[in-house]
C-alpha cells in the first residue's frame, strides 16, 4: 500500500469506529448527529470537494457527483423523518471508499506482479574503456564498443562474443529452462542471463535497438491497442451513468405523480429513496475495471511463457481463429537444410557444389547457405559475375567464365534445358553449366520433433482446417504433409500466390472465424499483415519478425502456438464472464431498487461486491499454467 | 509525432474519461490511456508543439478528474 492508500484506510477505519459507537452508546440526540457527521465528512470529504469541482466543470455524470447525492439524499430523508439515523448515508460512503481502496490495492498489485514478469531491464553495463572496467548506464554505451558480463548479470546490450564461455538463461525471453552454451564468435542477445562464465562482448547494437528494449517496448505498448470488448465497455459506460441517472429522476417523479393522479398518497419519500438507491449501482466501475485488467493480464501471463503479443486487439482475435496456414519453412519444418545429395551428375560432386554454392552467394535463403555449408568455404565472390534471381525460381550467373543456372524445375523449363526430375522429398536444385544440364542437389529441411503433437494440440484448441504453403514441389509437399498430419497443403508456390492463397482461405472461412499465419518472419512481412493475425516463430534476434508479426514466438517450438490460442481463449473467457456478471447484478439490482425489495445497503454491497469479484477473477488471466 | 507520457490516476473510469478529453484537444490527433499500465498516448498533429498540447491536455483532463497527473 502506498501513502494515499494508507491515509484512506485510516480515515475508513476511524469512520466505522465513529459508525459502531454511535450505535452502541446511549448519546444525547445533538451528540448522535454530531457524530454522525464526523463519520460522515471524515471518509467522504474528498468525494464531496470531487462532487463540487465536477459540478463546477460540468462533469456531473461521474461517481463522486452520484455518490454525494444519493448519500446526501438519505441524509435529507433521515431528516425529513426525523428519525435521527443516519447509518444509511455514512455506511454507503463508507462501503464505497472500502470498494475504491480495494481496487486501488488490487490494480497497484496486478500491475507490480505483471511488471515483475517483465523484469528483465539491466540496470548498467560494464563498458571496458582503456582496459579497465567502468560501470555506465545501457543508454550510454556507443556501437562496437567492448562490455563485460559476469556471472549472474543480465546482458543488456545485444553483440558478438569475443572471449569467454558460458551457458545463457534465456527464460525471461523464451520461458524455455533450457540453458543456451555460448562461445566466442557466437551472437548474444540481451536480456539473458549469464550462469557461468565471464563474457567479453563487442556491441553491434545501440541499447535502444537491443532486442530487450524492443520487447519491452513491444509490451509496454500492448495495451494502448485496445481491443473491441473495451471500446465496447468504454462506450457502454458513457451510456450507462447517464442513463441510470435520467431513470434515477424519472423513479423519483412519475410514480408519485401517477399515484397523485389516481388519487392516491403519493409517497414521494419512498420513490425518492428509491430513486437514490439508483444512484449507488449508477458506477460502471466493475467492468470498466476488470475488462482492461484482464487483457493486461492475459498479455502479461503470455509474455512469461516466451509469447508476445502486440495489443489487446489481438489477443482477441487470436481467441476466434479457426484456420491455420504454416508456411513450412522453420514452422513445420526446421529451417535448417542440409545438402542430402547430388544424382544424375556425369562429373564430380565437389564440382557441382562448388558452382552452385557461387552462384547463390548473393542469397540468404537458407538453401544458398546449407550449399555453403556443404561446401565448406566461404564462396569467393570475386569469381562470379552476372548474378540474376528470378524469384521462385533461382538463379543465374557466371561463375570462372562458365554460365550457371540453379534452381527449380521451372528454371530448367524457363530456360529450356532437358532435366531429370527428383522422386526423393526434398528441395531439387537442378544445376545447368553452359546450357547442359549437370544433375541435380537434393537438399531436405528436417521436420521438428513435436509438430504432429502441436497439430494435434491446435485441433483440440479449436482449430478446425490447418494448411501448408510451400515452394517445393507437389510430390515432396505431399510427403511432409501426410507424414505431420497436416489437413492440406499447397505446393510450388512463388512468394506472391502466398498472399492470393491467403486471401482466398480467408474468403471461405465465413463467420466469427479467423485466419492466423504462422511464418518464421524471413520474406513474409506481406503475408503475416494480410491475415487477420500473423504469427512470427523463432523470433529470437530478428528484428524484422518482431516488427511485421501481431504475435511473437521468441522460440521455435511449434506447441506455443496452441498456447497462445488456449491462453487467450481463456483470457475471453473471462472477460465476457465479467461482462455477463457484471451486467446481471447490476440489472438485477436497479430491478429490485425500483420495486423497493432492494435498499441502498443492498446497493452497495452489490456494487463492491461484483468489482471485487471481477478483479479477482480478471487476475486469474496471469495464470497460464492452467488455461 | 507520437509521445507517450506517465500518468496518475486512481479510477478506470476516469482514465477513459481522460481519453475521451485529450482526444478532443486541439492538436491532437489521436490519445489513448491505458489505465494498467498507466500510460497516455499521444499522436500529435503535424506542426503541432507538443509541450504547449500537452499543456493543455492536462488542463482538459483535470477538468473531467481533479487528482490527475501527467508527467512530462
Amino acid at each position: 500500500m502506498n501513502r494515499k492508500q494508507k491515509k484512506m484506510l485510516v480515515r475508513i477505519v476511524i469512520s466505522a469506529v465513529l459508525l459502531v459507537l454511535v450505535n452502541l452508546l446511549p448519546l444525547p440526540f445533538w451528540l448522535r448527529c454530531a457524530v454522525y457527521a464526523a463519520a460522515y465528512f471524515c471518509v467522504g470529504w474528498d468525494i464531496l470537494r470531487k462532487a463540487a469541482l465536477g459540478i463546477k466543470n460540468r462533469q456531473v455524470f461521474d461517481e463522486n457527483f452520484l455518490m454525494a447525492v444519493a448519500t446526501l439524499g438519505a441524509i435529507a430523508l433521515a431528516v425529513k423523518e426525523g428519525s435521527g439515523d443516519f447509518n444509511e448515508a455514512v455506511a454507503v460512503m463508507l462501503f464505497y471508499q472500502i470498494g475504491e481502496l480495494f481496487q486501488s490495492v488490487a490494480v497497484g498489485k496486478s500491475r507490480r506482479s505483471i511488471a515483475a514478469l517483465m523484469d528483465i531491464r539491466p540496470d548498467s553495463a560494464n563498458l571496458e574503456v582503456d582496459g579497465k572496467l567502468e560501470e555506465v548506464d545501457p543508454d550510454e554505451v556507443p556501437v562496437g564498443s567492448v562490455i563485460v558480463v559476469n556471472p549472474g548479470e543480465r546482458v543488456p546490450i545485444d553483440g558478438v562474443v569475443l572471449e569467454g564461455a558460458s551457458s545463457l538463461n534465456t527464460a525471461a525471453l523464451t520461458g524455455e529452462s533450457a540453458p543456451r552454451d555460448v562461445g566466442a564468435g557466437d551472437e548474444i542477445i540481451s536480456g539473458c542471463i549469464n550462469m557461468s562464465g565471464v563474457l567479453r562482448i563487442r556491441t553491434t547494437k545501440e541499447f535502444g535497438e537491443s532486442t530487450v528494449s524492443r520487447i519491452l517496448e513491444l509490451v509496454e505498448n500492448a495495451s494502448s491497442n485496445k481491443s473491441r470488448s473495451e471500446n465496447f465497455i468504454s462506450r457502454f459506460a458513457r451510456v450507462y451513468t447517464p442513463a441510470v441517472c435520467f431513470g434515477a429522476l424519472a423513479l423519483a417523479l412519475l410514480p408519485p405523480l401517477v399515484r397523485l393522479m389516481m388519487g392516491l398518497d403519493p409517497l414521494f419519500g419512498d420513490w425518492a429513496y428509491r430513486a437514490l438507491t439508483f444512484l449507488v449501482i449508477s458506477c460502471p466501475c466493475a467492468l470498466v475495471i476488470s475488462i482492461p485488467l484482464s487483457f493486461f493480464a492475459g498479455i502479461g501471463g503470455a509474455s512469461r511463457e516466451g509469447i508476445l503479443i502486440k495489443g489487446s486487439n489481438y489477443l482477441e482475435t487470436l481467441s476466434k481463429v479457426k484456420t491455420v496456414v504454416f508456411d513450412k519453412t522453420g514452422t513445420i519444418t526446421k529451417g535448417v537444410f542440409e545438402v542430402s545429395g547430388v544424382h544424375h551428375s556425369d562429373r564430380d560432386e565437389a564440382e557441382i557444389i562448388e558452382y552452385a554454392a557461387h552462384a547463390e552467394c548473393a542469397s540468404s535463403h537458407p538453401i544458398s547457405r546449407s550449399l555453403v555449408r556443404r561446401y565448406g568455404k566461404e564462396p569467393d565472390r570475386a569469381r562470379v559475375k552476372d548474378i540474376e534471381e528470378i524469384s521462385g525460381h533461382g538463379v543465374t550467373a557466371t561463375v570462372d567464365g562458365v554460365s550457371v543456372a540453379a534452381g527449380n524445375d521451372k528454371l530448367m523449363q524457363r530456360l529450356g534445358v532437358e532435366y531429370i526430375p527428383c522422386g526423393s522429398a526434398g528441395t531439387v536444385i537442378h544445376v545447368a553449366l553452359d546450357g547442359q544440364y549437370a544433375g541435380h542437389i537434393l537438399i531436405s529441411d528436417l521436420e521438428k520433433e513435436d509438430i504432429r503433437e502441436a497439430l494435434a494440440a491446435l485441433r483440440e484448441a479449436g482449430v478446425t482446417r490447418t494448411v501448408m504453403l510451400t515452394g517445393d514441389a507437389e510430390s515432396a509437399a505431399k510427403q511432409v504433409a501426410e507424414r505431420v498430419g497436416i489437413d492440406e497443403y499447397h505446393s510450388g508456390l512463388l512468394p506472391g500466390d502466398k498472399v492470393t492463397i491467403v486471401e482466398k482461405l480467408l474468403k471461405e472461412l465465413g463467420g466469427s472465424g479467423r485466419l492466423a499465419f504462422v511464418g518464421d518472419g524471413i520474406n513474409d512481412a506481406p503475408v503475416l499483415s494480410r491475415a487477420d493475425i500473423g504469427i512470427a516463430m523463432g523470433a529470437l534476434g530478428s528484428d524484422a519478425a518482431i516488427e511485421a508479426a501481431d504475435v511473437v514466438l521468441m522460440d521455435d517450438d511449434p506447441m506455443k502456438i496452441s498456447r497462445a490460442i488456449k491462453i487467450s481463449r481463456k483470457c475471453l473467457r473471462i472477460v465476457y464472464q465479467n461482462i455477463i456478471f457484471a451486467l446481471a447484478v447490476k440489472l438485477v439490482c436497479l430491478l429490485l431498487g425500483a420495486l423497493g425489495l432492494a435498499g441502498m445497503w443492498a446497493a452497495i454491497f452489490a456494487d463492491v461486491g461484483v468489482m471485487v469479484l471481477a478483479v479477482l477473477n480478471a487476475m486469474r488471466a496471469l495464470d497460464t499454467k492452467r488455461v | 509525432m507520437k509521445k507517450s507520457y506517465k500518468i496518475e490516476v486512481d479510477c478506470a473510469n476516469c482514465a477513459n474519461l481522460m481519453e475521451q478529453a485529450a482526444k478532443k484537444t486541439p492538436g491532437v490527433k489521436d490519445a489513448a490511456v491505458s489505465f494498467m499500465a498507466l500510460k497516455m498516448t499521444v499522436e500529435f498533429e503535424d506542426g503541432a508543439e507538443p509541450a504547449k498540447v500537452m499543456k493543455d491536455v492536462l488542463k482538459a483532463c483535470r477538468k473531467v478528474e481533479p487528482d490527475c497527473e501527467i508527467f512530462m
